[in-house]
């Protein structure tokens, strides 16, 4: 019995060690903005998440009792990540896209960031857009 | 089996660390920095609960729900910072 949740902890440990590195490792590999944004958001949640799984099922079988703190730093962390993200993708667009460049939005409405009606370029002076 | 395992957990999180905090020195778009200090974030997450994992003792967790919470904090707050020049109007 021990020795089979050794294996699932070492398991669950290494699989992790790999998402997290494979997440940062993304951070700087990706050419696009946009596309970085995936890399850290999926693969490191993904990677603390299988953390935080093995140190349950650890504390589980070898600390004598089980702890449900884990459960609320991932429930937090599954609940932020999405929202940071967003955030994040929203701040670029509006410093580093044109409005003129986004996909148009649906007929009689207009993207949140930028500026409703007028045919005036909402970020007109943003200072380091990419081409 | 699980120390080894643990020993690799910590080189690669701690790796990531590392090419996190290049990513902060190197990039051109100030919304890079904001995403690679939010991973740094989480990265410091993994890590702490590994030390706790290590050492046998689930004084970390406390540690790593702070982290967790103020990182998302200063996330929205740099983002809130970038679209409208101020953090709370």
């Amino acid at each position: 019995m021990e020795t089979a949740a050794e294996i699932v902890i070492a398991l669950l440990l290494v699989v992790s060690g790999v998402f997290g590195l494979v997440g940062s490792y993304g951070l700087i590999k990706l050419s696009d903005p946009m596309m970085r944004l995936h890399a850290p958001t999926k693969a490191t949640t993904l990677g603390v998440g299988g953390v935080l799984i093995a140190s349950m099922l650890y504390f589980l079988v070898f600390g004598g009792a089980p702890s449900f703190h884990e459960l609320m730093i991932t429930l937090f962390l599954f609940l932020t990540a999405p929202v940071s993200a967003h955030f994040v993708a929203k701040a670029f667009l509006h410093r580093n896209i044109r409005r003129e460049e986004v996909v148009p939005a649906r007929h009689g409405s207009v993207w949140a960031g930028y500026s409703p009606a007028e045919d005036a370029p909402a970020t007109g002076e943003a200072d380091d857009r990419v081409e | 089996m699980i120390a080894y395992a643990l020993y690799f957990a910590f080189g690669c999180f701690g790796f990531a660390l590392l090419l996190n905090l290049w990513q902060v020195a190197r990039a051109e778009l100030i919304a890079d920095r904001v995403l690679a200090l939010d991973t740094i974030v989480i990265n410091v997450i993994a890590l702490l609960i590994l030390y706790g994992v290590a050492r046998g003792t689930a004084v970390y967790f406390e540690a790593s729900m702070l982290f967790a919470m103020v990182g998302f904090v200063s996330t929205v707050a740099f983002c809130k910072f970038m679209l409208r020049g101020d953090v709370i109007e």
